[in-house]
């Protein structure tokens, strides 16, 4: 694999899909580091949640941008975790407790997106409900995707052009 | 201080997450991600009867912002759906979207009914 870089890379490009685990939540046993990092991950996320939540009020029967954002970055963010601890940070054992499920598990939310589409529905805004339910779910799903992928190739790239350098010296 | 509600709420929520997901998870021997559409939906249903029930903004704050809100999940909803979809299961990563939705809308205009109705 090392003698053909060239030849691993293209293979990357037709096939960057979702090499991690299952399960984000598929940790080792639920000892209490586990659950104390969990709990402290899960502060973080919901404060910054919060805090968007805050700077970006919605009317009744407006787009909820603050927490459509929140999802979409979110998923981002777990397509890319999910490929460097695999990739990359294979060794560190409380960061896919701390950063997945804590820290992106308590950021994005499910409960408050649903409660959106039902106050957009009381609003007398079914079309923003509509609208809001499909674009958080379909974006949602294309973030995972291109967090993965492009953390895929940058991860690649990287390693290529460490490799060539080191060839060089 | 509300920041402090929130940070309380989702101490509790996260781990509750992660421990809900691994009791059903040990129980079955389906790819189906059953943990995760556990916690969305009983959150949704509290959210709503916190909703409904007029909840005042520090419970507000502490239940339906930090717990609920940190106790669902919507990256691990959709990483979990796109791994269905990728390791061949499209089947099932549709049922999971379906079941996500129609089931968090159901037990949240649920849980909206019963909150308001024991609010009067």
């Amino acid at each position: 694999m090392r003698s053909h870089p060239q030849a691993a890379a293209r293979q990357s490009v037709g096939r960057v899909g979702l090499r991690g685990p299952r399960r984000p939540a598929d940790v080792p046993a639920g000892t209490w580091p586990v659950l104390a990092v969990i709990a402290a991950g899960g502060v973080v996320g919901a404060l910054a949640r919060y805090g968007i939540q805050l700077g970006l009020p919605h009317r009744p029967g407006g787009f909820p941008w603050s927490t459509f954002l929140v999802n979409i970055t979110g998923c981002l963010l777990i397509g890319a975790l999910m490929v460097l601890i695999v990739e990359v940070w294979s060794g560190a054992r409380l960061l896919r407790p701390f950063l997945g499920v804590g820290v992106l598990g308590g950021y994005t939310t499910f409960s408050t997106y649903v409660l959106d589409i039902q106050q957009a529905v009381t609003a007398a805004a079914a079309a923003t409900a509509l609208l809001y339910l499909a674009a958080t779910l379909l974006g949602a799903l294309f973030a995972v995707w291109a967090g993965a992928a492009l953390t895929t190739r940058t991860v690649r790239w990287l390693r290529r052009a460490s490799d060539s350098q080191g060839g060089e010296q | 201080m509300t920041f402090l509600l929130v940070a309380l709420g989702a101490a509790l929520g996260a781990p509750l997450r992660y421990l809900t997901d691994r009791f059903i998870q040990a129980r079955h021997d389906s790819v189906f991600p059953w943990g995760t559409l556990t916690v969305n939906v009983a959150g949704s249903l509290l959210l709503g009867l916190l909703v409904g029930a007029r909840a005042g903004p520090a419970i507000m704050a502490l239940a339906g912002v930090g717990f609920c809100g940190t106790l669902t999940t919507y990256s691990t909803f959709s990483y979990e759906t796109l791994r269905l979809a990728q390791g061949g299961s499209r089947f099932y990563a549709i049922a999971n979207i379906v079941a996500n939705v129609v089931a968090g809308l159901g037990a949240a205009f649920l849980g909206l009914a019963i909150g308001l109705a024991s609010a009067g």
